[in-house]
């Protein structure tokens, strides 16, 4: 189709669909005006019933933990699909001098400056994924921040350094690890407390470091696999962008 | 007012598909996916809000206190997880069809017609 | 709680675990990959078998976390296992059975992390089936979904897979995302995330716009899973690419799924408020279906590229899905049912089977081929087979639920419909007798008629001829390539004749549209009191049109193999043009099909 008849299809059902939208939303309780009653039931027991202050984290990690594991899998398998389409093909190879060139136009400031956040960021990292429980973060958020304490390396120039850190075999390992541990930590409630995701640690005081019971050891095994799996993903597309060339021609 | 939240999202859900059809690169096309999804982040939060409530951490309010929904929030943030993946997927896709085809313009993958 | 029910989610995660331990122990040869697969997938099977069997007596529910509900408000996420989910949960392991057998002998290399995504979109799809929640829904979904697209791509070499997968990707994350603001929206009604309470919550309201929005949504989101027309341009390009042990998995369960999806919400959370709306609700759907199965069909027969030829025949099929659902019924759901279950084995048969054409002649077009399949006359009679299921020829389990699905449309005064979907199985059959007589025996012409030579249908042999350039003709055939299709093709076969089959099916589907022992199984953990089934005998009708739909694809393959086609060269070009490959059409399609099948569900639930 031409771009103008592309257009001319899509415009007024685009339209129709704003319409139909409003309208449905138009149905709903005004904003500020939530009835409930799924968050008000949970904002009253959560607490008691786990002994975790961040109530975001409980739902996600213990309540709703299923589906916090079906989309960790979902992160597992698109960095798996990051790997494989973006692996070597017959033909390419490294271009040799493309790490030193990197380095050599890292200004000294800059990877001064890069080089100190690193022991920051993953500090940082570590304390978000261990609090999940009690104050905003958890395995999620706590593994971004971690991949990007590894990842400011690259951006001080030092490539190299980067995959000697992270190596992508040790990356994978982690991803997977992970992963796995989560399905554990489900198995372990079916073994130890009768039900598949059980929460069957002690649940330790409200507002203390081991409170919520596996929820700690939930938000360690995803901030694991976050981290790996964010860095798998960087490292790959960092790949082709500095390293990887065709044979003959130059790529993009 | 209480609607612009759900009017910005609906928007923001169509001015995405808007980016999605006439993109010519598909960069571009994934931010614009990004575009769409953001509107179903606007819509799940905004269901959740109890006015006068915080945030439902209970760190160092007392545990009675009114607090807005934490099942949105936790939606939203297996939605963004969902979202940031498929954007990697989509981004590595368009590095290989660079590579094939020579171009990132939608209309130049041309392979697969009939 | 009884050790039958920690089956539910051990069958999921089994997977999950299997793809960790290939992807974490990339290193390890790939013959360890291949058996830690094949275990996890016969696991997987073997549970769901064990679950359908229990969930004779009624829905398996349980609590994940021990979260049972508190005063009616469910706390964590369900799982409810009924003989549906079951049953197609236990498809889908057959299948990925099927597929790991198959693609030992096919793959001349494979990398580690094709298994580890094998299994994962197993997982996804094993749980979409069996959860009770939609948000979970959702997210398995995006499991199966992510999994899918990144199959599709595993050919990088090749330009066509690229294409595909984005397409493929662009089209079903769009659809994802609708699905997810119909959640936003009946959580901002109802504040609950499970099934059974949104369906009891909703029941205070009426019927009202939100409620259509949402069906609409919903609805629409599983309905681009299971491409229905206009939401069905990527099922053509996706199949196409995707190596053929991936494409069984596709067109066998996956495309399945959808139908499974749309019909568990409108039984469970939406079966109260569409309950005054059913006939105008039936109205919108089995156009839906219908527009779907012919438009297809049409397709399907304009096409030369094998695999097109069958991805085609797998939306038309679809469409007849579609409307066993549409009408509404338990006896037409039960009809859908075993339909789905003939066709995902024949079509899994199929795409082996050009999967095996592939791997020993390095070619997939129908004209390329043409003679060269005499040394594979078993391969033929495979083929031949998997016409007449697709056929519904008689005593075939796709016969049986034609049967139903016909005399459901007659009961509900939809005297054409029998007609109509006769007339597409007939279509989508020849297509594939043509192609087969073609291959397997050297008939017909040798070349498409010269008017008809446009762009579009050299952009086809070109792609049939890039799909063959990188695939090594082996030249010979290891047994098990055509032991496998062979065996499924005869299960499609037979497995309408096995007793009790059907009946169970019709029992089975009866349970499911039952929404008030759904509910009170879940939310009250009452035991269900399912009422006894009338089962139907196959009637007079049904071997008329069957024998019609066996009769017409004979007769629309020999006018194939003469060079003739069944549309004026117009519609058929228009046709052509509009699956142009290019994403911004599809989803101004989509778009386009959101916009009138949106309008048509206000006015049917809400109006």
């Amino acid at each position: 189709m031409s771009p103008r008849g592309r257009l001319l299809l899509f415009l007024p059902s685009a339209a129709a669909l704003l319409f139909l939208l409003i309208d449905g939303l138009h149905q709903l309780p005004g904003f500020g005006h939530y009835p409930g009653p799924y968050g008000y039931v949970l904002n009253g027991v959560g607490v008691s019933q786990r002994h975790a202050t961040n109530l975001v984290t409980a739902v996600n990690f213990d309540y709703r933990a299923f589906d916090t594991l079906g989309e960790e899998f979902i992160l597992f398998t698109a960095t798996t699909a990051v790997v494989l389409i973006l692996r070597h093909m017959r033909g390419e190879r490294e271009q040799p001098g493309a790490a030193d060139t990197r380095r050599e136009n890292a200004s000294e400031a800059l990877r001064g400056l890069a080089l100190a956040f690193v022991a920051a960021l993953i500090v940082l990292g570590g304390y978000v994924v261990v609090h999940g429980a009690l104050t905003p973060g958890g395995g999620f958020q706590g593994g971004v921040v971690l991949a990007a304490g590894a990842f400011v390396v690259f951006l001080a120039g030092e490539v190299v350094a980067m995959k000697r850190v992270a190596p992508e075999k040790l990356l994978e390992l982690g991803d997977a690890a992970g992963a796995a541990g989560f399905v554990l930590i489900g198995i372990g409630g079916l073994i130890f407390a009768d039900v598949f995701l059980q929460n069957f640690l002690d649940l330790g005081k409200p507002g203390s470091l081991n409170s919520g019971g596996t929820i700690v050891l939930v938000s360690i095994a995803i901030g694991i696999e976050v981290a790996g799996a964010f860095l798998l993903v960087w490292t790959e597309f960092l790949d082709q962008a500095v390293l990887v060339r065709s044979g003959g021609d130059e790529g993009e | 007012m209480s609607f612009l939240p759900y009017a910005v999202a609906a928007w923001l859900f169509v001015v995405g598909l808007y980016g999605i059809v006439t993109s010519r690169h598909l960069v571009h096309l994934a931010v614009c996916l990004t575009v769409v999804q953001s509107s179903t982040y606007l819509i799940l939060l905004s269901t959740g809000y109890v006015r006068h409530g915080s945030a439902p951490i209970y760190a160092d309010i007392p545990p009675v206190s009114t607090a807005v929904d934490p099942v949105v929030q936790a939606l939203t943030l297996t939605d963004i997880v969902v979202e940031s993946t498929i954007t990697a997927l989509l981004l590595a896709l368009a590095v290989q069809a660079m590579k094939r085809f020579g171009s990132v313009d939608p209309s130049f993958l041309r392979q697969l017609r009939g | 709680m009884t050790s039958v029910q920690h089956l539910a989610p051990l069958a999921i995660v089994i997977p999950m675990l299997a793809a960790c331990v290939i992807a974490g122990l990339s290193f390890l040869p790939r013959r360890v990959h291949e058996l830690v697969a094949l275990a996890a997938a016969l696991a997987t099977t073997t549970l769901c078998a064990i679950l359908l069997v229990h969930a004779k007596h009624g829905q398996i529910v349980y609590w994940l976390g021990g979260w049972k509900p508190h005063h009616g408000v469910a706390l964590g996420i369900s799982l409810t296992v009924d003989q549906f989910g079951a049953g197609i949960a236990m498809l889908t392991g057959v299948l990925v059975v099927a597929s790991l057998v198959y693609s030992t002998r096919y793959y001349d290399e494979v990398d580690g992390p094709y298994f580890a995504l094998v299994m994962t979109f197993m997982s996804g799809m094993v749980a979409f089936s069996l959860t009770g929640d939609l948000f979970d829904m959702f997210v398995f979904f995006e499991l199966m979904s992510v999994a899918a697209f990144a199959l599709t791509a595993v050919r990088i070499e090749e330009r066509g897979p690229i294409q595909g997968a984005i397409n493929f990707a662009v089209t079903n994350s769009v659809a994802g995302f609708g699905l997810l603001v119909g959640i936003a929206l009946l959580y901002g009604r109802t504040g609950a995330l499970n099934l059974a309470q949104i369906g009891q919550a909703l029941d205070h309201h009426p019927a009202d716009a939100l409620v259509a929005v949402a069906l609409l949504l919903i609805v629409a989101a599983f309905l681009t899973k299971a491409a229905a027309v206009p939401f069905h341009f990527w099922l053509a390009d996706a199949h196409a690419v995707a190596p053929a042990p991936v494409s069984i998995l596709f067109s066998g369960v996956m495309v399945e799924l959808g139908v499974f999806g749309a019909a568990r919400v409108l039984n469970t959370a939406f079966a109260q408020p569409i309950e005054p709306s059913l006939h105008d609700l039936r109205m919108v759907l089995v156009a839906v279906g219908t527009v779907t199965a012919v438009v297809a069909a049409f397709n399907c027969f304009q096409q030369r590229h094998l695999k097109r030829l069958l991805a085609f025949s797998t939306i038309s099929h679809m469409g007849i899905i579609i409307c066993g659902l549409a009408l509404l019924t338990d006896r037409a759901l039960a009809g859908a049912a075993a339909y789905a279950l003939g066709h995902g084995l024949a079509k899994g048969a199929l795409f082996l089977g050009t999967g095996t054409l592939l791997y020993h002649y390095g070619a997939i077009d129908e004209f390329e081929l043409r003679g060269r399949g005499r040394d594979l006359p078993v391969l033929g009679i495979v083929f031949v087979a998997g016409a007449l299921v697709l056929a519904s020829a008689p005593l075939v389990t796709t016969f049986f639920g034609k049967s139903l699905i016909e005399d459901a449309a007659l009961s509900a005064d939809y005297e054409w419909l029998p007609a109509v979907l006769a007339l597409c199985s007939a279509l989508t059959a020849g297509a594939l007798l043509r192609a087969t007589a073609r291959i397997f025996l050297g008939w017909g012409v040798d070349a498409p008629l010269s008017d008809r030579t446009d762009s579009e249908e050299r952009s086809q042999q070109e792609s049939s001829q890039e799909e063959g350039a990188d695939v090594e003709p082996h030249g010979h055939t290891p047994a098990l390539l055509v032991a496998v299709p062979a065996v499924l093709v005869v299960a499609a076969i037979v497995a309408g004749l096995v007793p009790e089959l059907v009946p169970s099916v019709e029992r089975a589907a009866a349970h499911f549209r039952d929404h008030a022992s759904y509910a009170g199984a879940v939310l009250a953990g009452r035991p269900p009191q399912l009422a006894p089934v009338v089962e139907s005998h196959v009637k007079a009708t049904a071997w008329i049109y069957a024998l019609a739909s066996t009769a017409g694809a004979l007769l629309l393959a020999g006018m194939g193999l003469r060079g003739r086609h069944v549309l004026p060269a117009g519609i058929a070009d228009a046709l052509r043009a509009a699956h142009s490959g290019h994403i911004g059409d599809y989803i101004a399609w989509w778009t386009f099909g959101m916009a009138i099948f949106g309008g048509l569900v206000l006015w049917a639930v809400a109006g």
